[in-house]
């Protein structure tokens, strides 16, 4: 294909690629030209898609909710409140009285995910349908950022929390984090 | 070597072809990064994009006909034919309706300047975010119907689906108007667009 034809076979001049002795146009630096441009973009169009991560919120119109609300046992109940400073709160129970009281924590595997791994097997010891897990409320409070909303989503999604709600934080969450400085 | 060449070569040309150019967006946004590796659909997700406090929307090429006619006839604002093909051609947009006819007045690369497109209006008092979800909502229901009553047998229904594609340091606040605006039209389920997570979580 891309051989030149020059006649006469002298041999000489450039590398010899085929039988043929006749000098042909070193290929080598276009192919490599070539193949480096596909993997740039095999990486690119492949890269690019955004990620994304599914998200259901409750149901918040009033006549829709079910009459009959299941209770929820307290020792898998979990909550979380988002502060500033990319710190975070987390109780179990009810909040009068917590079965874990309010202990603060940070985003990551060494902190938060340790907690939810604990509290998992609380979750677990109280049930003994194996189907049956931790149920966290998220609530964020107005210092939060998105950010560490997604990091607190991720965080479900690592651990396979089986229920997690996204709720609205109260007043008297909100005098907690400011009692903790995380407001 | 011929045969390695024309092969590279094939391929070459095969990605060179599939690859979508980036489109230019009104509003660059850093997303935050996440371990789900779940894609976002490639076709007729609406997305809204949130930075700054600002709101800006995306809709899928197939609604954005339908959208800006039923929005055109709710807000009684008329558009000429010319401003509705400029319409569909652009992507994202962020500005009151009554800015619209001069955004499309622009080229497309004046329109992308920052600070020309401030954001759409989603307070309580003038909530243009909520009729542009809700009447691309109706719009692509129509869309589908037409679909199926010419004898489609592909198309299922299906609401449109929304994305919220919002800056990693944006305030939780404003994040959570957005959803409240979705959830208020019974809007409960949609994807939050993130980035992949690199580092050690």
């Amino acid at each position: 294909m891309a051989e030149l034809n020059t006649g006469g076979d002298g041999g000489k001049g450039g590398k010899v690629r085929s039988k043929k002795s006749n000098p042909g146009v070193d290929l080598t630096a276009m192919v490599d030209l070539a193949f480096l441009l596909i993997t740039f973009f095999m990486l690119t169009t492949t890269l690019s898609k955004p990620q994304s991560m599914p998200l259901a919120m409750p149901d918040k119109n009033q006549e829709d909710q079910p009459k009959d609300n299941l209770p929820v046992p307290e020792r898998r109940m979990m909550t979380i409140l988002i502060g500033k400073d990319n710190k975070l709160l987390w109780y179990m129970g009810k909040f009068e009285a917590p079965i874990v009281p309010p202990t603060e924590a940070a985003y990551g595997k060494n902190s938060i995910r340790k907690d939810i791994i604990k509290n998992t097997a609380i979750a677990k010891a109280d049930t003994d349908k194996p189907d049956e897990g931790l149920i966290v409320n998220i609530k964020a409070s107005d210092v939060a950022n998105y950010r560490n909303l997604i990091d607190i989503l991720d965080e479900m999604a690592i651990n396979k929390v089986q229920l997690y709600a996204i709720g609205d934080i109260t007043p008297a969450e909100i005098d907690l984090l400011k009692k903790t400085g995380l407001y | 070597m011929t045969a390695m060449c024309d092969v590279a070569f094939l391929l070459l040309s095969f990605f060179v072809m599939t690859a979508t150019a980036k489109q230019p967006e009104p509003k660059p946004v850093d997303t935050p990064v996440s371990t789900v590796i779940d894609k976002l659909p490639e076709e007729g997700v609406a997305t809204i994009t949130i930075g700054d406090k600002q709101v800006f929307f995306t809709l899928p090429r197939a609604v954005r006909e339908g959208t800006l006619q039923r929005i055109s006839k709710k807000y009684n604002v008329p558009f000429t034919a010319e401003e509705y093909k400029k319409f569909v051609g652009m992507d994202g947009f962020g500005v009151p309706l009554n800015q619209l006819k001069g955004l499309l007045a622009l080229s497309i690369a004046d329109r992308n300047k920052p600070n020309v497109q401030k954001g759409i209006p989603y307070d309580s008092i003038n909530d243009q975010l909520s009729d542009w979800v809700k009447e691309a909502r109706e719009a692509e229901k129509e869309v589908l119907d037409e679909r199926i009553a010419a004898g489609d047998k592909d198309v299922k229904y299906k609401d449109l689906d929304i994305a919220i594609k919002g800056d990693a340091k944006e305030d939780y606040p404003t994040v959570k108007r957005v959803i409240d605006i979705l959830q208020k039209q019974k809007k409960n389920k949609f994807f939050l667009v993130t980035g992949l997570r690199n580092e050690d979580f």
